[in-house]
């Protein structure tokens, strides 16, 4: 879907030139989330600006849908590719209403049905449209502001999104709801997306893929699980956190390495788990009771099966020896 | 609750402005200078339109080319000379108005034309200052976005940047018709004829009923113009970026 080929960015300074971005080859599949991760001043972001040409790339090539986006106008290839930033950007002068139908208008909508877009849209985030279009960007909070511009984004349904940092100026509740939120509505819209972010805890949630940056060079770009079992160096390993093991815990399943067993006994003292809670919890409750298995049962609570100290270290051993 | 304070505020300097205008009405008419003139009646609409026409062609020529130039001034391309020409425009400014009269006159001699192009000059350099920082001071993220959302420049001019200078533009627009309608009646020094000539003449021949015949009207025109940038500061400025109309 979106794939960057030997993609440099070098800048002439005072100093000499200085090579932001060097040689980066990966593939975005459809569908996926792909997190450029890595600290500041690492390229994530110019390798972002360049898919949508507001940094020209001095060298290398992006293709969206096989098509070289050096050969589209920047003008028309940013109308098809929503785009959302840290400091979110709606325009203080336009209710919000108005700035959903930025894009649209762009594009020749007319005005009732750009009306409608953003009311449609305004729903689908959990936003009344009665209360919130005829707002403006200074009556909203952090979190409704942020939630705008993931509309905005979304006005003309593009198969693309480039999102840089959206979600880094929230509190860390606000950011947990808006990221759960998101991945929600990722499930339905499957729109392929490029998303930077500094945040371990967000990329290892949020990815699909995960790319990491190291000066301007993409030094990893494997699924989550992969990455944090297996660090491809030193860098890697020591951005991802010596805890790598248990934020991995958080992206297994019960499910997954659960064993069935319907005439499992229900333990009165012990607290049973779900089949969608992850390992993370579930690590948490054998060292809290100290126990080796803890029973898991479905939503009416009768018992599906279990889950032991010896598969969750199975299936964490799995990964490592792959 | 708010948008009825702010209104109230915008409101009350003209409702005392009215009272004083009233107060001393009653003293004109109470101590018979009101007789005294009215006798130049024929010959304050004569001035006043003469006024008028130094203000309107100066004023407005000075609204389109100041808001130009400091559009142009605020380009990217221009980046380089920009706060140059800005440090120029400041150091021009800060020249007195009946200097640029006066230097206006030893280039084009007497006359309209001179004093036409004196005030376009002393109206022209804060509206292009503050057109440029106004312009300025919005938030680059603001036009990233825009940029990123794929907008043309020209539609981040129209859409973004000029609406979110508005006010600040506006403000600049307002000082500068002010500093246009004080200075107007200078404009006779050098030949340019408006009220100033009642004024001015009434002040040597000690004829207190001709100056004010044309002090009152010039005085008058002051409030008019203030009233009217208020209003457009207020109606033309979008409800989301307008300090009178914040909620």
């Amino acid at each position: 879907m979106i794939r960057l080929e030997a993609l440099t960015k070098t800048y002439a300074t005072p100093k000499g030139s200085v090579t932001a971005v060097d040689g980066v080859n990966f593939e975005v599949r459809e569908g996926e989330i792909c997190v450029l991760l890595g600290p500041s001043g690492c390229g994530k972001t110019t390798t972002l600006r360049m898919i949508n040409r507001l940094v020209i790339p001095t060298s290398g090539k992006i293709y969206l849908r096989g098509r070289d986006t050096d050969s589209v106008d920047p003008v028309e290839l940013r109308r098809g590719i929503g785009y959302v930033i840290q400091q979110i950007g709606l325009f203080p002068n336009m209710s919000v209403a108005e700035n959903i139908g930025v894009v649209p208008r762009l594009l020749g909508w007319d005005a009732a049905r750009r009306r409608r877009r953003a009311e449609e849209l305004l729903s689908l985030l959990a936003l009344p449209p009665a209360e919130f279009a005829d707002r403006y960007p200074s009556e909203l909070s952090g979190g409704q502001a942020q939630r705008i511009g993931v509309a905005r984004a979304l006005a003309v349904d593009p198969p693309v999104l480039l999102m840089d940092e959206p979600f880094a100026a929230l509190d860390p509740v606000n950011r947990e709801a808006i990221q759960d939120e998101f991945l929600r509505m990722q499930r339905k819209l499957r729109k392929t997306i490029l998303f930077v972010s500094h945040d371990i805890d967000e990329a290892v949630k949020m990815a699909d893929r995960i790319a990491i940056f190291h000066s301007g060079r993409l030094v990893q770009f494997a699924a989550p699980d992969e990455m944090l079992a297996k660090p491809a160096d030193a860098f890697v390993a020591s951005f991802v956190g010596s805890d790598r093991t248990l934020k991995r815990l958080r992206l297994i399943r019960v499910r997954e390495v659960m064993a069935s067993a319907v005439d499992a006994r229900i333990d009165a003292n012990l607290p049973a788990v779900s089949p969608d809670d992850d390992l993370r919890r579930v690590a948490a409750l054998f060292l809290e009771h100290g126990v080796e298995s803890l029973t898991c049962v479905d939503a009416a609570g009768r018992a599906l099966g279990v889950v032991t100290r010896e598969a969750v270290a199975r299936r964490l051993a799995l990964e490592d020896s792959q | 609750m708010n948008t009825a304070a702010t209104s109230a505020r915008s409101r009350s300097p003209y409702w005392a402005l009215l009272a004083i205008a009233l107060a001393i009405a009653w003293g004109l008419y109470a101590s018979g200078l009101a007789a005294d003139i009215l006798r130049y009646r024929k010959d304050i609409g004569y001035l006043t339109k003469q006024h008028l026409t130094l203000v309107a062609i100066s004023g407005s020529a000075a609204i389109v080319f100041g808001v130009g130039i400091g559009i142009w001034l605020s380009r990217p391309w221009m980046a380089r000379w920009a706060e140059s020409a800005i440090q120029a425009v400041n150091m021009l400014t800060s020249i007195p108005t009946l200097g640029k009269l006066a230097l206006m006159m030893s280039f084009l001699g007497i006359g309209p034309l001179p004093a036409i192009v004196g005030l376009w000059i002393a109206t022209l350099l804060p509206i292009i200052r503050n057109t440029y920082e106004g312009i300025r001071i919005v938030p680059a993220h603001l036009t990233d976005a825009a940029r990123g959302m794929g907008m043309a420049p020209t539609t981040v001019l129209l859409r973004i940047e000029l609406p979110n200078a508005l006010f600040v533009i506006l403000a600049g627009v307002r000082t500068a018709m002010a500093v246009n309608v004080g200075t107007a009646p200078i404009a006779f020094l050098i030949g340019g004829g408006g009220l100033g000539e009642l004024i001015f003449t009434g002040i040597d021949l000690q004829q207190q009923g001709m100056m004010l015949a044309g002090a009152i009207p010039t005085a008058l025109l002051a409030v008019a113009v203030d009233f009217l940038f208020g209003q457009a500061q207020y109606w033309l400025v979008p409800r989301g970026v307008n300090p009178l109309r914040a909620t």
